[in-house]
């Protein structure tokens, strides 16, 4: 229980820095709407947009812009060196991930809100047709690519090239995850809905979740440790 | 429940970054009531050293026991005895400073928070500015609440990492008053400083290192600053 508390008392204190700023939420938000109406720009021609497109660009919207919010977030912790005072509690290191991964997912799923009406919108993608297995998708494929990405944030924390090295390290690793998310969202759009590709992704997704977490759970305090 | 300890023992200990050697082979032994002054120059080895004490830096070679047990013997729970003042002050800035006490009491698994906290804001001299951003706090009023943070859970061992920095006059004087109390009520106190003006009357032991190396581990007496040039200058 004591876990799960720790994990929830993270959680709750990153909500309550970004409700001071909204920071965070606004600089995500922002880069995402900007890259999906970019996008929108570039290929929407007389009304009419690339079939799967679409599934591509959300995709995007949403790696890009995690990796910026897990930048942010982890250099909130950079100052004032607050994630070694994290690391010093008599608290379990894996549950401070974890508060940490539930804090970018729950932004990533905020961003979520807006991004995914509106590049339905503009790309006049049937998203919302099966929507269950879209938010199975997405909320998959969020949990996976923050898993890898608030560790190698956590971990990258003291060094100086963070910025580049995030980027570098993060998308090779996550590239099964955002194929995935792809190919899932396009069977979703595919007419008619092709269900059962759609379910064999999501649960590919499944899988990559349960290996990615449980790997991260179990090597942060290693890899936190100098 | 806490495991408790009442000495800390450095036996050999090294740490070594690729081929640089930040600690060689330092043995040393502090017991309750002792509050250590860790003196050398810059690059000295002494930030590595506090580190290791805090379990933030796992050793290279050697031993550091806490009341005769290793770091892999007592558990997670040890770092409820430690508390860590670095020269950054572990704080939120954003948050309030009663936010950030409540934060770091809760997550040390502390009871009756609110009367802590409330003890610890007057304890730094806050007790009007609690529900004040840590923002708008000057570098002293930080350095004060950063130390009952650190003092909050009421931790065996103290590592103090120039904790004087941006303090006024009276309000050095306060602190050093207030790790008095804390070494009289059976803490260890280590103090990684350069002020030896400071250090001096506060200190009861004096371990000097340089390059990584203990020079001396000796009693304090009065005229710390000539015992240090001695020591640095001639070896």
């Amino acid at each position: 229980m004591r876990f799960f508390r720790v994990a929830l008392l993270v959680l709750k204190k990153d909500f309550a820095i970004e409700l001071k700023s909204y920071e965070i939420l606004s600089t995500t938000l922002f880069f995402a709407v900007s890259c999906v109406a970019i996008f929108s720009f570039a290929f929407v021609k007389d009304g009419q947009a690339p079939v799967d497109a679409a599934a591509g660009i959300l995709w995007i919207a949403i790696a890009f812009s995690g990796t910026l919010a897990l930048g942010r977030t982890f250099e909130r912790e950079r100052y004032g060196e607050t994630l070694k005072a994290l690391l010093l509690a008599p608290a379990p290191r894996p549950a401070i991930y974890l508060g940490k991964l539930l804090g970018i997912v729950t932004l990533l799923f905020a961003t979520e809100i807006i991004v995914v009406p509106m590049v339905a919108f503009l790309f006049s993608a049937p998203f919302f047709e099966r929507p269950l297995l879209l938010v199975a998708l997405l909320g998959l494929g969020t949990v996976g690519y923050a898993a890898v990405g608030t560790l190698f944030a956590a971990m990258l924390v003291r060094a100086r090239t963070r910025d580049v090295m995030l980027p570098i390290l993060l998308y090779p690793i996550t590239i099964p995850v955002i194929i995935a998310g792809v190919r899932g969202t396009s069977a979703l759009l595919a007419s008619p809905v092709d269900e059962p590709v759609a379910m064999l992704w999501i649960g590919l997704l499944s899988f990559f979740d349960v290996v990615f977490v449980t790997l991260s759970l179990w090597t942060f305090e290693p890899l936190m440790t100098e | 429940m806490t495991f408790d300890f009442d000495r800390v023992e450095l036996t050999d200990l090294s740490r070594h970054f690729g081929r640089r050697k930040a600690v060689a082979r330092v043995s040393l032994a502090m017991h309750a009531g002792d509050i250590v002054g860790l003196l050398g120059p810059n690059g000295a080895g002494k930030s590595t050293l506090l580190g290791m004490l805090a379990t933030l830096v796992a050793p290279t070679t050697g031993a550091l026991t806490y009341g005769g047990k290793r770091i892999g013997e007592v558990g997670e729970g040890i770092r409820g005895r430690i508390g860590v003042l670095a020269h950054e002050l572990h704080l939120y800035p954003e948050l309030t400073a009663r936010q950030n006490l409540e934060f770091f009491a809760r997550l040390h698994g502390l009871a009756d928070v609110e009367a802590l906290v409330d003890t610890a804001l007057e304890q730094a001299n806050l007790a009007d500015r609690g529900e004040d951003q840590v923002s708008s706090f000057s570098r002293g009023m930080r350095q004060r609440l950063a130390l009952e943070r650190c003092l909050l859970h009421r931790p065996r061992l103290v590592l103090l990492d120039e904790p004087f920095t941006g303090l006024d006059d009276r309000a050095v004087r306060l602190v050093a008053d207030r790790l008095k109390r804390v070494a009289a009520e059976g803490a260890i106190i280590v103090l990684a400083t350069h002020d030896l003006d400071v250090a001096d009357g506060l200190i009861t032991r004096m371990a000097v290192v340089r390059s990584g190396r203990l020079l001396c581990d000796v009693a304090a007496s009065a005229g710390i600053r000539q015992q240090y040039r001695a020591l640095v200058e001639s070896v």
